[in-house]
């Protein structure tokens, strides 16, 4: 995320490395919200050369830099399904959000989505006192097997652990694999959730009858993408890597961008989890102390190989599950075209069909046809189900290419940007028409 | 050669979907490539304006005619005619915008000066102190982002074959003919138009010729939906704002405020000082934009020659290769030039004359020589 809203570092078990922040002499900037990054053209060699445009209590406020690292994390891909737009309906990570404030976001909840996310989700339901009558997860029980002996075997130990207390903390919810959302139900809010039998590609099963299901909430999820908005914003190269979660930075080993001393970190340079995410911060913070001369090549290669040790782990650890959350356009293919997939231009699968078939074919020209993603979500709720249907059409992933990134990087009051002026105090250049 | 098009059209913007089209309506057979998608350049992220009133005096004929092609569009392209109102707070901007006025309404422009409370009661909203005030009616707005839809289907009827991304990577010209390479493999052509907005400078400098233009970096903004707050275009005499409502309850904040980047490599952005400048501007004029929140701020790239007068004509010294470019306020003026263009391609007198690029003598001086023959 963009904005940090004070030191609460993930899970309890990160108390001390927020305490090592305080401790560690950097400058923080809580509730300072980065609307735009840039890099200014190389002056002299000390020269600042990040351009990091903040906005804090005080108001509207730049910090140069002379290395940036990346760090904001990823953000949910979403596939719309008939009704996700009624009250009632979360996303995975907002329900996460509200949770550890221990606020539910119903008393019968769906839990839907693939992977660990959910599953997370649904305990924290239950340790909130809220009841789950649904954890839904559209692969199969196979593929879950599967994927968690490859882990165990990438990993051993602890991946067993894991897998063993991710089997414990879903035992009360009812499970339902290989199953997803075909319709959320209700007049003005969730009133139940209709589910379908799904195959391999989560396509639904006609031949299984659906099972409905009364809730008063649903939380809904399909995996992670990296928030990769502030590279895109300074040119760095992305591909397209399902595996990390959909459109990456390409970073090396040691977490460099293609971009002379831009570094990402944690899920942002591709979606990996929580334990390498401490590990790729430190990798991307070795590399630009070293890229600056502050740290000597002998330390440097040193806690970097002890470093790349860690990342394989979990790099090993995260590939053996990315195949339980990678992006499957055929998961939207079957979304009628009723179904609203913008939710801030009301634009439907529908629209989005005729303009493909009307010749858009990259995910920006179907924003020019339709304004899909010209809302103020810029694009964060709908871009992967606008794709998927690019990609229903058979485009592939690397031509349909990514909305590109707009400052600011969230909508802003326009007086926070505007402050405090008078009219002379306008830098007027010598006008264009004139 | 044997060539399997009369003429290959370089760029989908605005100017090569105008060009193509009337070549084809002329009975060429055309191909039109495009490196991205059609009208994704510019022609696709400018504010829209469709505005008489603030184009220069030598252009102005121009955009009546490119004006009323926008109208005949209409709903396709989201045309909407709303009158424009230009606005001084000052004096200097007031004898400013006389003196600009007039020379347009010499120009043909339907500009009258109007009072400061005729403009308020035209347009409450705006900001009361105004110096001066010039009104002109046939002036209104389009959706640029429709661009691309808009002509996709137009040149589909009239048959033009068009290519989307597929960039032409080398342009060879030669005494019979002209070769355009592209991934997706080589279109020969009698004759070649490169209309390539930003891009001319690069595509043009590949076949020798170093167009002398530099680059303007444009800014635009656009607010959340937004209670009705004004129903013309409204501009500043200085010539750095625009301002429209949308119908959706958008506002449109325009200007040409300068930001970063370059066409090379795709990449423009905002400068966050300039963009800053532009908000207040618009704050300024229309205080109760200071109750709205900036969605979205993004730039196009546009192209301008040393006597800001466009590029329409033959490519000096490239034999059978046209350029179209550099036509500043482009977007209101493009379907017009460009058909301008095709017709002196097919051959007809222009209605209106074309803009020479061999005027430029840096052009014909420093050219390179770089014409093969077949």
């Amino acid at each position: 995320m963009e904005a940090a809203s004070g030191p609460r570092l993930g899970a309890d078990g990160d108390a001390p490395l927020a305490e090592e922040l305080d401790r560690c002499g950097a400058d923080r900037a809580y509730e300072c919200y980065v609307w735009h990054v840039a890099k200014l053209p190389a002056g002299e060699a000390s020269a600042p050369v990040y351009e990091i445009s903040t906005l804090g209590h005080e108001g509207c406020g730049q910090i140069h830099g002379r290395a940036l690292v990346i760090a904001t994390g990823a953000r949910e891909r979403f596939y719309p399904r008939p009704g996700w737009t009624l009250p009632g309906v979360f996303g995975l990570g907002a329900a996460s959000v509200m949770l550890q404030s221990r606020v539910l976001p119903g008393s019968h909840v769906v839990v839907v989505g693939p992977g660990a996310m959910a599953q997370s989700v649904a305990r924290q339901i239950k340790d909130c006192g809220g009841e789950v009558v649904a954890h839904v997860d559209p692969n199969s029980r196979r593929r879950w097997v599967e994927a968690v002996s490859r882990l165990a075997q990438r990993v051993g130990f602890l991946a067993r652990r894991r897998a063993g207390s991710a089997g414990a903390a879903g035992r009360d919810a009812p499970k339902y694999h290989g199953w997803d959302v075909a319709t959320i139900n209700g007049a003005s809010a969730v009133e139940s959730v209709t589910l379908q039998r799904v195959d391999e590609k989560w396509r639904p099963l006609a031949r299984h009858n659906p099972r409905t299901i009364s809730a008063d909430a649903l939380c809904i999820g399909y995996g992670l993408a990296p928030a990769a908005e502030m590279y895109q914003l300074l040119g760095a190269r992305l591909r397209y890597a399902p595996a990390l979660g959909g459109w990456t930075p390409v970073v090396d080993r040691s977490q460099r961008t293609d971009v002379s001393r831009l570094y990402g970190a944690g899920d942002s340079a591709g979606v990996l989890g929580a334990p390498a995410a401490y590990n790729t911060g430190r990798m991307a913070a070795l590399s630009a102390a070293f890229d600056l001369g502050r740290l000597d090549r002998a330390s440097y290669e040193r806690e970097m190989r002890a470093a790349h040790r860690v990342q394989a782990r979990a790099a090993r650890a995260a590939s053996a599950l990315a195949d339980l959350t990678r992006p499957r356009s055929s998961a939207m293919a079957w979304v009628p075209d009723a179904t609203i997939v913008c939710r801030c231009e009301s634009i439907t699968a529908g629209e989005l069909r005729g303009a493909i078939g009307e010749g858009a074919r990259e995910i920006n020209a179907l924003k020019a046809a339709t304004r899909c993603g010209m809302g103020p979500c810029g694009g964060r709720a709908c871009e992967e189900g606008a794709a998927a249907l690019l990609e229903s059409a058979r485009y592939s992933r690397e031509r349909i290419g990514k909305l590109t990134a707009r400052a600011p990087l969230r909508p802003l009051p326009l007086t926070a940007l505007t402050g405090t002026f008078a009219y002379s105090d306008i830098p007027f250049p010598q006008a264009a028409d004139t | 050669m044997k060539a399997a098009f009369d003429t290959v059209v370089v760029g989908g913007g605005v100017m090569g979907a105008a060009a193509a089209l009337r070549l084809a309506e002329g009975g060429m057979r055309v191909a039109l490539c495009e490196a991205r998608q059609l009208g994704m350049g510019a022609s696709g992220v400018n504010a829209g304006t469709l505005s008489i009133q603030t184009k220069r005096v030598p252009l102005i004929p121009y955009a009546v005619r490119g004006y009323e092609l926008w109208k005949q569009a209409g709903d396709a392209v989201g045309f909407k005619e709303t009158g424009s109102l230009t606005l001084a707070y000052n004096e200097s901007e007031a004898h400013g915008l006389r003196q600009r006025m007039t020379a347009r309404r010499n120009a043909g422009a339907p500009i009258e000066f109007i009072t400061a409370a005729a403009a308020r009661s035209l347009e409450p909203r705006i900001r009361e102190g105004l110096a001066a005030a010039s009104f002109c009616a046939a002036d209104g707005y389009a959706n640029a982002s429709l661009t691309g839809v808009y002509y996709r289907s137009r040149l589909r009827a009239a048959g033009v074959d068009v290519r989307e991304l597929t960039p032409a990577q080398r342009i060879v010209p030669g005494d019979q003919g002209v070769r355009v390479y592209t991934p997706a493999g080589m279109l020969r052509a009698r004759r070649a138009l490169l209309a390539t907005g930003a891009w001319a400078k690069t595509m043009a400098e590949q076949i020798g010729v170093p167009l002398p233009i530099r680059l303007r970096v444009n800014t635009v903004s656009v607010t959340e939906r937004m209670p009705k707050l004004i129903h013309a275009v409204i501009a500043h005499a200085s010539g750095m704002l625009t301002l429209k409502q949308a119908a959706n309850g958008t506002v449109l904040i325009g200007g040409a405020w300068q930001g970063r980047g370059s066409p090379d490599d795709w990449h423009g952005d905002i400068a966050p000082e300039s963009l800053i400048a532009n908000l207040r501007l618009a704050q300024f004029v229309l205080p109760e934009l200071a109750g709205s929140r900036v969605v979205r701020c993004w730039t196009g790239f546009e192209a301008q020659t040393p006597d800001s007068v466009p590029l329409a004509g033959p490519m000096p010294g490239a034999n059978n290769v046209f350029v179209l470019c550099c036509v500043r306020s482009g977007y209101t003026i493009g379907p017009y030039i460009g058909a301008l263009m095709a017709d002196a391609m097919l051959g007809h007198e222009p209605e209106l004359p074309l803009f020479d690029p061999a005027r430029l003598s840096v052009v014909s001086a420093q050219r390179s020589g770089a014409v093969e023959s077949e």
